[in-house]
Parts: C-alpha cells; sequence; structure tokens
C-alpha cells in the first residue's frame, strides 16, 4: 500500500514536473516568451478585465427587425412583379399585399382567373435566397383569390445566425479598425454579442461607435415640397422627409425616397481637415459601381441639391457644383474633428444588419485592477502561509508532507489553469484562496484516521496504511460534492460565478490528487526507510 | 516537539441530545430569516435589480450632498450616493425603476428600449459627475445593467442552487440511503435559508457573487454531513447492537478533530480574504465565512441527528453495505 511502482512515481512526479513546466510562462515577461523556442509552453493565465482593467458589454441584436426588414422587400418586390413589364401583362390586384405582425404576407388577386399566374411570380421571387440549394425559404399558399407567403423556420434562423456573424464583423470593424488590440467579440446564444475590450478605456465611446447602425446612402433632394408642409401630411408618393443634423442647422428636408449610391459602394472612408473652411470634413471613395452611378448621376444633375444621409438624418446637403468623375468624394459639414473620425469610422465598417442595444455593460479602472491583484496576492500569501503553520503544529512531520503536498497542489493549478488559457478573474482568486484551505481536508482526514488507529495499537506503518485506506471513502465522497457544486455554478453561472467555479473545479481535483498520491508517497518513502518504532502524530 | 492538540482524546459531546434544542433554534432562526426576507427584504444588487452602478475617485474628498444634487437634478428617479472605502471614493446607485417604468408597456420591444434608457442615462449621471467634480475624475468601476439581463440572472441564480441541492440529494442517495439524502438535503434548506436570511439583516448587497458564496457553503455544509455520514455508515456496522442515538454521537465525537481542523485552515484562509482581499471581495468572504460557520453546525446538529427521525435500515440493503466496505 505504502510502496509505490516505478511507473506510479514516475507518473506521480510527472505531474507536478508538467504543472510547473506549464505553470512557468507565467512568471516569464511577454517580450522574452516571444524570444524562446517553438516546444516551450507559451500559453498563460490571463488576467480577467476586473483584474487589468477593460469594459465589457453584452450587445442584443435584433435580430427580428432583419426579418422583417427582408420581408418589406419581398412585399415590395411581390408588388413590382404584378406590374405590367416586357411580355407580362399586368395582374390587378385587391389593394396592396400586406405583412401582418406574425410575418405573414396576404396578396388579394381581384380576378379568380389570374391567380395561377400570379401565384407563379410570387413563387419566382421567392425561390433562391439563403436556403436556395437545399430548401425554399418561403412557403406560398393559395386559397381561392388569396395568395399567403410565410418564411420557413429554417429561413428565419439562418437570417438570424447570418445577422449575428455580421454584426460581429462590423463590431469588430469599428473597435479595432487595425486588428491589433486585444479586443474579444463573441456571439453568445443567437442573438447576443459580447464584447470584451481590455486595458484603460471609455466604455461611453464604445457605445457610441456600436449603437449606430451606419446606413449611409445619397438621395435627391425635393425643393418643391416646403418641410412644414410635408410634416403636416403633404408628403408627395416616393418622398421621405428626414431631420438635418444638428451641424447642418437642424430643421428638415424633403427627399426622393429611392438612393441614388448607398453606403455599401463606399470603399474608404476617412477624416481630413476641410480643405476650404472650417471643421472637418470626411474624404471617401467609390467602389466602381458606385463611381459609375454617382458619375452619371451628378453629370445629369449639375446645380441640383443632394442629401447625405446616415442613420435617418441628413449630415450634409451640398449642391452639385459641376460632374464628380473621379470616383471620390467628401462629406463636408462643421464637423469637429472626434464627430468627422467616428463618422469616416462608420462608413468604412459598413451597416449593422440590425440595430445592437447596449444589454448590460461592465467597466474597471486599470487602478481598481491593480489594487485588486495587489489584495488577492496578500490574502493567498497570508492564508497559504497560516494554513502552513497550523498544519505544522497540529500533525509535525506529517503536517510538512501535508504542505509540500499542498504546494504541489497549487503548482498543478496553476499549471492547469495555464493549459486551458484560463481567465482569472478576482473571484478566481478567491476560489483558490478556498481552496488551499479545503486541500488539506483530505490530509485531515488521513492523519486522523492514522491516530486513531496508532490510539488503537496498531504499528506505525499498518497504521499508516490503513489511514489512507479507510479515509478514501470519506474523502472520495465528499470532494465529490464540492466539485458538483462548483460544476453546477459553471454550467449555470455567468461572470464572476464561473471565473469562482473553474478554480474551484480544478482545485478540488488536484487536491484530492495531492493530498493522498503526493502525502502517501512521502510518509510512505520515510516510514519505509527509517521503520520508526513510534510516530509523533 | 509536542503537537496541538484540538480536542481531549476521549471527548464525548453528546450531539444529539441537543437535537430539540438545535431544531427549535433552527425553527426561530427560519422564522427569523424569513421575516427578514419579507422586511427589510434583500438588499438587490445591480446584477438581480438592474440599474446603474458607478464608483467614482477624486483627487480630493467628495461633498456628497453636492454629488446627491446633482444627482437629483437629472430626475431619474430614486438614487444612492455613498462614501466607498474612502473618503475620495464614492459609489452612485441609480435604480431603474422610473426609468424601465417611463418606457411602459411590456416584452421584448419594451425591455430593449428600457434597456437603451437605461444606457442614456448613465451617460447622463457621467457627465453629471465630471461637471460636478471636475474633469479629473476617474471610473474605478461602471456597471450599467438593463431589465433584459437582470431578469436572465435571477432565473439563472435561482436554478444553480436548485440544481446543486438536487445532485447533492441524488449522489448521497446513490451512495448511502434516500434517508440520508433527505437528511443532508435538510442541512442544505437550513444552510441556504440563514445564509439569505443573513444577508437580508445585515443589508449586504445580494449580487451574482452571493450566489456563489452560497453554493459554496453548500458544498462545504454537505462535505462536512458525509464525512460524518461515511463514519456512521462504517459505526453501523461495527456495531450491530448499540443505539442508534450512542452511535451517531460516537460517530461525531471520533471526526470531531477533523471538523475541527478542516474548519479551522478554511476559515485561517477566508479571514485571510476577509482582511486582506479588498473592497471588492469583503462581503463575499465574509459570507462564506459566516456560511462555513453555519454550515458546520447543521451538519453537526441538523443533517445527523436528523437520521434518528427517519431512522435508518441497519441490515442495510446490499448496495450500502458494499459502499462501506469497499477501501
Amino acid at each position: 500500500m505504502l510502496q509505490f511502482r516505478p511507473w506510479q512515481l514516475f507518473l506521480i512526479l510527472g505531474v507536478v514536473v508538467l504543472g510547473a513546466i506549464f505553470a512557468a510562462p507565467n512568471i516569464v515577461s511577454k517580450e522574452k516568451l516571444a524570444t524562446l523556442p517553438g516546444f516551450v509552453p507559451k500559453t498563460h493565465i490571463n488576467l480577467g478585465l476586473d483584474l487589468q482593467g477593460g469594459s465589457y458589454l453584452r450587445l442584443g441584436v435584433d435580430t427580428e427587425k432583419v426579418i422583417t426588414d427582408r420581408l418589406t422587400s419581398i412585399r415590395q418586390e411581390i408588388q413590382r412583379a404584378m406590374r405590367p413589364s416586357g411580355n407580362r401583362e399586368r395582374i390587378v390586384l385587391e389593394g396592396q399585399p400586406s405583412l401582418n405582425a406574425e410575418g405573414v404576407i396576404t396578396v388579394r388577386v381581384r380576378d379568380a382567373a389570374d391567380v395561377e399566374e400570379a401565384a407563379k411570380r410570387v413563387r419566382d421571387i421567392t425561390r433562391g435566397g439563403v436556403l436556395a440549394a437545399t430548401a425554399r425559404p418561403y412557403t406560398v399558399s393559395v386559397n381561392g383569390e388569396r395568395i399567403q407567403v410565410e418564411m420557413t423556420p429554417e429561413a428565419k434562423r439562418t437570417y438570424a445566425t447570418e445577422a449575428l456573424g455580421d454584426s460581429i464583423e462590423v463590431v469588430r470593424r469599428r473597435i479595432d479598425p487595425s486588428g491589433t488590440k486585444e479586443v474579444s467579440i463573441q456571439p453568445q446564444g443567437v442573438d447576443r454579442i459580447i464584447v470584451q475590450v481590455p486595458g484603460d478605456n471609455d466604455p461611453e465611446a464604445l457605445k457610441q461607435l456600436i449603437n449606430r447602425t451606419g446606413q449611409l446612402s445619397f438621395h435627391r433632394a425635393d425643393l418643391s415640397v416646403n418641410p412644414a408642409e410635408a410634416e403636416a401630411g403633404l408628403l408627395p408618393p416616393n418622398r421621405m422627409l428626414v431631420p438635418m443634423a444638428a451641424s447642418e442647422g437642424g430643421g428638415a428636408m424633403v427627399l426622393y425616397e429611392e438612393a441614388e449610391v448607398t453606403g455599401d459602394m463606399v470603399e474608404q472612408a476617412s477624416a481630413g481637415l476641410n480643405s476650404d473652411g472650417a471643421g472637418f470634413q470626411i474624404n471617401f471613395t467609390f467602389d466602381s459601381r458606385g463611381a459609375r452611378r454617382f458619375s452619371d448621376y451628378t453629370r445629369e444633375n449639375v446645380g441640383e441639391i443632394f442629401a447625405i444621409v446616415l442613420d435617418n438624418e441628413i449630415i450634409s446637403a451640398p449642391r452639385i457644383q459641376s460632374p464628380i468623375t473621379g470616383g471620390s468624394g467628401r462629406i463636408t459639414g462643421n464637423f469637429t474633428p472626434e464627430e468627422a473620425s467616428r463618422i469616416a469610422t462608420l462608413i468604412r465598417s459598413g451597416a449593422l444588419p440590425a440595430p445592437l442595444t447596449v444589454q448590460d455593460q461592465r467597466s474597471v479602472g486599470a487602478d481598481l485592477g491593480a489594487d485588486s491583484v495587489r489584495a488577492g496576492t496578500i490574502a493567498l500569501l497570508s492564508g497559504f502561509a497560516a494554513v502552513i503553520v497550523f498544519m505544522v503544529l497540529t500533525y509535525g512531520r506529517f503536517g510538512v508532507y501535508a504542505n509540500i503536498a499542498l504546494f504541489c497542489n497549487i503548482i498543478i493549478i496553476a499549471g492547469f489553469l495555464s493549459v486551458i488559457n484560463a481567465t482569472l478573474t478576482l473571484p478566481g482568486i478567491a476560489g483558490i484562496v478556498l481552496v488551499i484551505g479545503m486541500a488539506v481536508d483530505a490530509n485531515v482526514l488521513i492523519f486522523e484516521r492514522i491516530r486513531e488507529e496508532l490510539a488503537a495499537g496498531k504499528a506505525p506503518i499498518q497504521a499508516t496504511e490503513l489511514g489512507f485506506s479507510k479515509a478514501f471513502s470519506a474523502i472520495l465522497d465528499s470532494n465529490f460534492t464540492t466539485f458538483g457544486a462548483a460544476f453546477v455554478m459553471l454550467m449555470l453561472g455567468v461572470g464572476p460565478v464561473r471565473g469562482f467555479a473553474v478554480t474551484l473545479a480544478v482545485g478540488v481535483c488536484s487536491s484530492v490528487f495531492s493530498a493522498i498520491l503526493i502525502t502517501r508517497l512521502l510518509a510512505g518513502g520515510w516510514l519505509l526507510k527509517k521503520r520508526p518504532a513510534s510516530i509523533n502524530l | 516537539m509536542k503537537l496541538l492538540k484540538i480536542i481531549p482524546d476521549k471527548t464525548t459531546v453528546p450531539f444529539t441530545k441537543y437535537r430539540w434544542h438545535a431544531l427549535a433554534l433552527t425553527a426561530i432562526s427560519f422564522v427569523v430569516a424569513i421575516a427578514l426576507l419579507v422586511k427589510p427584504g434583500l438588499n438587490l444588487g445591480v446584477d438581480f435589480r438592474g440599474g446603474i452602478t458607478i464608483e467614482v475617485e477624486d483627487t480630493a474628498p467628495v461633498d456628497l450632498g453636492q454629488v446627491r444634487g446633482a444627482i437629483g437634478a437629472l430626475n431619474l428617479g430614486s438614487y444612492k450616493v455613498q462614501e466607498f472605502g474612502a473618503p475620495n471614493i464614492i459609489v452612485v446607485i441609480v435604480d431603474p425603476a422610473n426609468i424601465v417604468n417611463a418606457q411602459g408597456g411590456a416584452g421584448e420591444e419594451a425591455g430593449s428600449e428600457a434597456d437603451e434608457a437605461l444606457q442614456a442615462a448613465s451617460t447622463q449621471v457621467q457627465d453629471a459627475l465630471r461637471q460636478t467634480l471636475g474633469e479629473d475624475i476617474t471610473f474605478r468601476n461602471r456597471s450599467v445593467v438593463g431589465p433584459t439581463v437582470s431578469g436572465e440572472l435571477v432565473n439563472r441564480g435561482v436554478m444553480a442552487v436548485v440544481f446543486a441541492t438536487g445532485l447533492m440529494l441524488v449522489y448521497i442517495w446513490i451512495r448511502f440511503q434516500w434517508q440520508w439524502g433527505v437528511g443532508a438535503v435538510m442541512g442544505v434548506v437550513h444552510d441556504s435559508i440563514i445564509t439569505v436570511g443573513i444577508y437580508a439583516l445585515l443589508q449586504l448587497e445580494f449580487n451574482l457573487a452571493t450566489i456563489a458564496a452560497i453554493l459554496t457553503v453548500i458544498g462545504y455544509s454537505v462535505n462536512d454531513t458525509v464525512v460524518f455520514y461515511d463514519r456512521i455508515r462504517e459505526n453501523l456496522q461495527k456495531y450491530k447492537k448499540m443505539p442508534l442515538a450512542e452511535l451517531i454521537d460516537l460517530s461525531l465525537n471520533e471526526t470531531l478533530t477533523r471538523t475541527i481542523v478542516t474548519g479551522g485552515t478554511t476559515l485561517i484562509t477566508l479571514l485571510a480574504l476577509v482582511f486582506f482581499g479588498g473592497e471588492v471581495l469583503r462581503g463575499f468572504a465574509i459570507m462564506i465565512t459566516l456560511g462555513i460557520i453555519i454550515g458546520t453546525y447543521s451538519s453537526l446538529f441538523v443533517a445527523s441527528p436528523f437520521l434518528l427521525l427517519t431512522g435508518v435500515k441497519r441490515d442495510a440493503g446490499a448496495g450500502a453495505q458494499a459502499a462501506a466496505q469497499t477501501p
């Protein structure tokens, strides 16, 4: 029982040495680590945002809106398809196609003879899309003169997933355009994004970059309609009333609904000094399609006013002085440098498929983080020291063995957390401190058993053997329950709770290993070598 | 070297004799704890209540009255401004009820509008703080939790405690017998209710970390209970004729040193956290410290004597015997 086979010995020492090797990168600086050869393990424990400072944002993606937008545009397409074009004849509808709150588009055909042709046109439009290859994204059902179109659940899921992925990309381009920061942007569930930005930063600035859709479009202005009348309801068809940005003097302007050029045709945008006036401007370049469209449009409309609309607000409304054919342009207005660079980032990163809502925002200053690291380290060291003294006073030589096991335990925990590249949070440190206190439990159980066996008159070696074997079932059962609690926290917990649970779970496992095997190895080795007649325990 | 003797050999504390006293004490503390939960109720933290918590450090001591005036002028509803650890550090807490209710309605739409309104309010609060205290303040900690998130966190927290308790019941049921499982769960219920009651009594902030604290206490308490049960089971095999009450007392006394030593080392490390772990962890560490004491008490006086109430099968099922005989 106390004797170990060589391979067992090798295994136990191996685990401790591996723990030490994997824990080592944590005490080497990052610069030094980069210079070491490839076979040296480099993963280390990351400090959580609460320890190094930083911001955490949880964003909700309005995937419902993506689907509604999609259905709205399908509804418009259906309406257009009923108009005459080429050799197609007009199909007369009973009113406009409608879209209800459940996402069902209803088309009423006036003449029953047209229903078949109308349904064919609807099917043509609703074929294809994201799921073209595998299934139809829409179901089309005909009921008398009524045609109903509904999006299938799979298509809804696919659009939602795409919207989530696209949103993450856009958010990344906005927060970290150069791709150099240690920013983590992860999906959570089906409609949420977790953004974590370490270091000292202003969460307010982050929010301003994220909570705008970034929809850019160029529209023809209709100066024949008075904005005040338009507001009173006298808006001609295909026109819209759009407010002017405060930097443009406020008010509103009537624009044609149809966009001449849209933001997705803009390739590049940057902020710069206004070349002829005060303030800053945004310089941009179109892609080839945008350049052609813009050049055609400006050539035909010299002298007219056009409006640049960003997220339903006119940010600039210049008069076309001469055709702009070079494929580039600028947005002038009385922008501050921050505004100009923010707008440039928005344009460059493209539009979000759906608006994002900040649901949860946490941010910790770097000072507080540093304070926490210091406090956590002091608590860890003082707790460790106190336990060591206590164990030696209570169990003498065996207490020293238990302390060596405890030390190995900490090394194994650190090594394991490094291998899995875990994030250490303040509650995580608390977990380790607690594990140190509880880790000796297995040894205490064993030592108390040995004491009992000695009191019953057993010889030291036999008493020790019995102590280890009899304590085993209690150690197993009791640690399983603690592990169970940690496991539940890991599964159901969020944020701080998970950080605590990870270290607690890892700590429980490694403490059983080190308390049973390492202590037995040390105590057994001593007993078998010295064969003392009595032990002081 | 003379080693520390925690308790004298042959200690015999008649634990089960006190079971009725313990029961009375438990019953009274249950009633008190539940009364405290009704009034004054739990001091829910930003995680569960939603809302804005902002911790600010200024270069000079902060005039709390001035800050209160500035925050009050924003008309965001109820709010608190307190010193936090030092006179130049304050924490501003804004209750979201008014902001959220102003959105009216229910459902997902209203939830996301309320989330947005809350974010806007937090910007207002930060601007007001800068105006009042000057630009050289640093924001140490900013949390803005919308109603969407807080509702979800409450669900998860309650689920975690219920699920952990269920898991332990099942495990002990499998390893021992159902009577033992019920006894252990009685201990868990005792620990949870009293811990939560203490939160209400001291008006400590009840947040996500609290759930972790409760789960840790549950884990520790069941850990203790299982060690006792293991010994009781072993003694049931050894002393076939001994009355159950006497046998339980014997088992608890035999393991008493272990109870005290393990409790002691755990408490030492927890006290290190309480005194040196910093402001952020203090509430959490205090709670686990109290919880460990409560958990140990419940294992000794609630979970173990509970076996007298339900009784145990002495010629226990084969499974339990086999388990007891495995080394």
